[in-house]
C-alpha cells in the first residue's frame, strides 16, 4: 500500500469512507509529513492540533454515518484566506500577527463538507508575484528539480505554497487563488491541477482582496478529479459577495471521465509566442493529438488582442489594487507604525509593511487613476478589456473550449528574478490571463516533462460557468499523459 | 511621458507611502519601463467600446436593510493596535 501522504483525495476519501484507516491516521501522517519538509517553506503556519482535533470531530462523525463530501480529508490553506482565530498575513508584513474573527465562505464550505485544516500555505505577499519570492516569509522551493541539479527552483506564484504542498504530498488537496495566473502557473510548474473557476463561482468573502475584479478562488489538487470535489466544495452562492452567482453548483466530479467526442477545440494561434521553447510547441501538439484521438475536432481560432491583455491586466489590476489595500492604514488592525502626525504614520506603516512588489503596484493603481491620467490609462485599460471578451465570444462561434501552453517555460531558479526587469516577470503570465479579464474557466494540468525532466503543463480555457466541459477534457488529457511523475524528496528532514 | 523621481516622489505622497530618497530613481526607471510598455493599448481601437468593470453582467443585488451582525465590539477591536473602552485609539487629528 502506498503510504497514506501518496494518496490522492478520492483514494483517501473511499479509504475513510470503507475505514480502511482513520482521519485522524491520514492527518497525523500528513501533519509528520508537513513538520518535516521546512527545506520547502509551503506552510508558514502550522496548526497540528486543531488539525488533530478536526479529525477525531470527523472520525466520529463518520463512525455514526454522517460523514460530509470531504470527511476527514486533510488540506492546506493558503494564507490568503481568513482563518477565525488562526493567524492571516496575505504573506505581508503590514497584517502582523492578524487573527480574523471571522471564517472566509470557501473555508467555512470546506469544514461545512468535514474537511480537516493542516495550516496556512505561502503566496507571494497578497497573492502579487510569479515566482513566490515576494512573500515576507521568503520564497517557497518547488519539490522539483531539474535532473542532475542542485539548484533550487520556484514553485511559481503567487499560490505557491500550495502548489508545492500539494506536488510534495503535505496536503491531499489545497486552496488558492487567481488573479492573473496565480493558481495555473504554480500547478504547471509543479505538475500538479489547478482551476480558476468562472469568476464569480467561488465568494470572496473572507478573502484578501487584491484585484477585486479578477480575483478568483478555486483547489490545487493532484488529479482532475480531485480538482472537481474540492470546487464541488469551494463553489456556491454567497449573499455576502455580491459578485457571487446566485446558481446551483453542478456535481463536477461526476463530468470527469465523459466522452468528449464530437466537441470542438480552439487551438489560438495568437498564443504561439515568440522564443517560445521547442519543448512546449511539442506538448501542445501533443495535447492536440490526444484530444484529436478522443474524437475532437480541432478547429483554429484566432484571439487577436491577446498580446494586450497583460498590458491591460498591469493596469486594471495595480488599481484596484492600490484603491483595496487603501484599507491598510495601522489604524484597526495590522502594525502600526510610529510618526509626527497621522500621514507620518500611514506613510510610515504603509512604507515599512508593504514589499518592493506591493509598493510597486500601488504606485503604478495610483498613478494610473491620478487626474489627468485615468482616461488615458484606466479607461482605455477597460475598453481593451472588452475587447479581449469580445475576443472568446467569438470564438465560441467556433468552438466549446481552447486548449494552449498553460506557461512559456518551465519552472525557473530561484533568484532569477534579480536579473529580471518587472515586465520580465510579468510575462509569465502571458497565457493566464486573458481567462481573468475575461472572467471564464481554465485549468492547468499535467501533460509532460520537458528535457531536463520538469513538468509541463497545458492549459483549457472555457465558456463562462463550464467547468464541467474543462472537467471532462482535463480527465482525457490526464488519462493519456497518464502523468505520473514524482519529485525525489530531497526536503524531508 | 516620462516618469522621474519628482512623480514617484508625489505618487508615494497619494499612496500614503515613505520610499527611501535613495530608491526614488530606481523606482522611477522600473515605473517607465512598465508605463512604456503599457503605452502600446494605444494601437488599440476602442472607439465606441463600453468600459468593462465586472467580468460578470450582474446587477447589484439588493437586499432587506435589517442587521444581520454586529454587537460585538470586543470582536471588532480584536486586531486593533490600540483600543480603550470599546473604541479604537487614534493619532489625534484635530488640533
Amino acid at each position: 500500500m502506498t503510504t497514506l501522504t501518496g494518496l490522492t483525495l478520492k483514494a483517501a476519501l473511499d479509504g475513510l469512507a470503507s475505514k480502511q484507516f482513520s482521519s485522524e491516521e491520514i492527518t497525523k501522517a500528513h501533519v509528520d509529513a508537513v513538520a518535516g519538509s521546512k527545506a520547502l517553506n509551503a506552510y508558514i503556519l502550522e496548526t497540528p492540533e486543531r488539525a488533530i482535533q478536526m479529525a477525531r470531530a470527523a472520525d466520529a462523525r463518520i463512525a455514526k454515518g454522517e460523514a460530509g463530501p470531504l470527511e476527514g480529508a486533510p488540506l492546506g490553506i493558503k494564507d490568503l484566506f481568513c482563518t477565525e482565530g488562526y493567524r492571516t498575513t496575505a504573506a505581508s508584513r503590514i497584517l502582523g500577527d492578524f487573527k480574523p474573527t471571522y471564517e472566509s465562505t470557501v473555508t467555512s464550505q470546506l469544514w461545512r463538507d468535514g474537511a480537516v485544516m493542516l495550516g496556512k500555505l505561502n503566496l507571494d505577499e497578497f497573492a502579487m508575484g510569479s515566482s513566490n519570492e515576494t512573500s515576507a516569509f521568503g520564497p517557497v522551493a518547488n519539490p522539483w528539480r531539474a535532473e542532475g541539479s542542485n539548484q533550487t527552483l520556484t514553485p511559481g506564484g503567487s499560490s505557491g505554497g500550495s502548489a508545492a504542498a500539494v506536488a510534495a504530498d503535505l496536503c491531499l488537496g489545497a486552496t488558492a487563488t487567481d488573479t492573473g495566473g496565480s493558481i495555473r502557473q504554480p500547478a504547471a510548474f509543479t505538475g500538479t491541477v489547478g482551476i480558476k473557476p468562472t469568476y464569480g463561482r467561488c465568494s470572496r468573502w473572507g478573502i484578501v482582496a487584491f484585484a477585486s475584479s479578477l480575483d478568483q478562488a478555486g483547489p490545487i489538487a493532484k488529479t482532475v478529479e480531485d480538482a472537481a470535489i474540492l470546487l464541488r466544495s469551494m463553489s456556491g452562492h454567497d449573499p455576502k459577495d455580491s459578485t457571487s452567482l446566485p446558481l446551483a453548483v453542478p456535481d463536477y466530479p461526476a463530468f470527469v471521465g465523459k466522452s468528449v467526442k464530437g466537441l470542438r477545440i480552439g487551438v489560438p494561434k495568437e498564443y504561439r509566442v515568440d522564443g517560445m521553447p521547442a519543448e512546449i510547441e511539442t506538448l501542445w501538439q501533443q495535447g492536440i493529438d490526444w484530444l484529436k484521438e478522443a474524437g475532437c475536432e480541432i478547429v483554429d481560432v484566432s484571439l487577436p488582442h491577446t498580446r494586450y491583455a497583460l498590458p491591460t491586466y498591469y493596469i486594471v489590476a495595480p488599481a484596484e489594487a492600490s484603491s483595496n489595500l487603501a484599507r491598510y492604514d495601522g489604524m484597526r488592525y495590522g502594525i502600526r507604525a510610529e510618526g509626527k502626525n497621522l500621514n507620518e504614520i500611514y506613510e510610515n506603516t504603509r512604507g515599512q509593511g508593504f514589499g518592493d512588489e506591493v509598493k510597486r503596484r500601488i504606485m503604478i493603481g495610483a498613478y494610473v487613476l491620478s487626474a489627468g491620467y485615468y482616461d488615458a490609462y484606466y479607461l482605455k485599460a477597460q475598453k481593451v478589456r472588452r475587447r479581449i471578451a469580445d475576443d472568446f465570444r467569438a470564438a465560441w462561434d467556433k468552438c466549446d473550449a481552447l486548449l494552449t501552453p498553460a506557461t512559456p517555460s518551465a519552472a525557473f531558479a530561484l533568484g532569477a528574478k534579480e536579473t529580471m526587469d518587472p515586465v520580465q516577470m510579468y510575462l509569465n503570465d502571458v497565457f493566464t490571463v486573458t481567462a481573468n479579464l475575461a472572467g471564464v474557466p481554465a485549468m492547468a494540468l499535467p501533460a509532460g516533462l520537458g528535457h531536463d525532466g520538469l513538468p509541463l503543463g497545458l492549459q483549457l480555457i472555457g465558456r463562462t460557468l463550464d467547468e464541467e466541459t474543462l472537467f471532462s477534457l482535463g480527465g482525457v488529457i490526464e488519462k493519456a499523459a497518464d502523468f505520473r511523475a514524482k519529485p525525489k524528496t530531497w526536503w524531508k528532514a | 511621458m516620462a516618469i522621474d523621481a519628482a512623480t514617484v516622489r508625489k505618487v508615494a505622497k497619494l499612496a500614503r507611502l515613505t520610499e527611501a530618497e535613495d530608491r526614488l530613481d530606481t523606482l522611477a526607471g522600473e515605473l517607465n519601463g512598465i508605463m512604456t510598455w503599457i503605452e502600446q493599448l494605444a494601437e488599440v481601437d476602442t472607439d465606441g467600446v463600453e468600459p468593462m468593470a465586472s467580468a460578470v453582467d450582474l446587477k447589484l443585488p439588493m437586499r432587506e436593510d435589517v442587521v444581520t451582525e454586529g454587537g460585538d465590539p470586543a470582536r471588532v477591536l480584536s486586531n486593533a493596535p490600540d483600543s480603550k473602552d470599546n473604541f479604537f485609539v487614534v493619532p489625534k487629528v484635530v488640533e
